[in-house]
């Protein structure tokens, strides 16, 4: 199974509405519109000749630059049988960053999204109990979009001149 | 000849008990762990400084080794464990993470572990060779030897436990 004949077997199926398709280190990209994440991902699950049933990470990139669609939930799915791998990204705006959780489908996915809206704040509609994982639970922003920065805000005995900031160099 | 005797303080003979049989509690956490294993092996050895039962009950325990990074998450756990031990306990921040946060100088890394519990001893490295954590032990047996019997109940211990939070 080629990239090219899961490219032709998606395009026959979804037509127009999936684009984007690259092909990066061998994997095939797609962009998925955020309302159909999961009838691709279903039909990629079902389907006999594909069978994409295994979910290898879900994760998000914040693009403050693509007004609209700043949030990109990136999903990799693996097809064991074959050891074919599929990437799709699904763009979502930052003011309603809704999108289909994928935990009907997928167990995997369950803590996973919960990772994913720990740190970028994205809204998996249907998610059980889509609540902060790694973070500590009082935590009121999502750390991994682009405003804010690594540094831990509350130190106040940092030498500015060891980080390359002011001092006297 | 008659009988020896020996002369001291009950505060010096208390101490030397105290301090060649401390019951480490391993906090590992991170790398520094590793570097507490092979303190505990063989080669150098940390059993021979009286530290041949680990416990890993702070019921038991007098000193409480937090070795590795300490995240933000895991912070009220510590203080949890510290506030098990029963007195007279002692705390000996292993490594960077454990001492200021280390590397890690992130929203999610606790910057040091005296944010919540008093230290005694820190030991910098990342991490710190065997030898350096057989060193800050060490430390830690001076500071025992030469505490008085009194610290635990005295005012400026309790305004020290005060400023933690601690009761």
């Amino acid at each position: 199974m080629t990239n090219e004949h899961l490219k032709n077997r998606l395009t026959e199926k979804f037509g127009e509405t999936l684009s984007g398709f690259e092909e990066t280190y061998g994997m095939l990209t797609a962009i998925v519109p955020a309302a159909m994440n999961l009838k691709v991902m279903q039909f990629l699950y079902d389907d006999e000749a594909l069978k994409f049933r295994f979910l290898t990470d879900i994760a998000a990139v914040h693009y403050p630059d693509r007004k609209g669609e700043e949030l990109c939930v990136v999903y990799h799915l693996h097809n064991l049988m074959d050891n074919v791998r599929i990437r799709l990204k699904a763009y979502i705006p930052i003011d309603q960053p809704d999108i289909f959780t994928a935990t009907a489908l997928f167990s995997g996915a369950n803590w996973m999204e919960r990772e994913t809206y720990d740190y970028f704040g994205v809204n998996f509609v249907g998610h059980p109990d889509l609540r902060r994982i790694l973070n500590v639970d009082e935590m009121d922003y999502f750390p991994m979009r682009k405003e804010y920065p690594m540094e831990d805000p509350s130190r106040v005995d940092k030498d500015d001149e060891m980080f390359g900031r002011g001092g006297s160099f | 000849m008659g009988e020896g005797f020996f002369a001291t303080t009950l505060d010096k003979l208390v101490g030397l008990g105290r301090k060649n049989s401390i019951w480490p509690l391993p906090f590992a956490t991170s790398c520094c762990g590793i570097e507490f294993m092979a303190t505990m092996g063989a080669n150098y050895d940390l059993a021979r400084f009286g530290s041949e039962r680990m416990g890993f009950t702070p019921r038991q325990c007098d000193l409480l080794m937090v070795m590795g990074t300490i995240a933000k998450k895991m912070a009220p756990v510590v203080k949890q464990v510290y506030l098990q031990m029963a007195e007279p306990r002692w705390v000996i921040a292993v490594g960077a993470c454990a001492c200021s946060g280390g590397i890690f100088d992130s929203y999610s890394v606790l910057q040091g572990i005296d944010q919540i519990i008093p230290v005694d001893v820190y030991v910098p490295g990342c991490p710190p060779r065997p030898e350096a954590i057989l060193d800050g032990v060490m430390r830690i047996q001076d500071l025992i030897g030469q505490e008085s019997l009194r610290r635990r109940g005295s005012d400026q211990y309790k305004a020290l436990l005060e400023s933690y939070g601690i009761q």
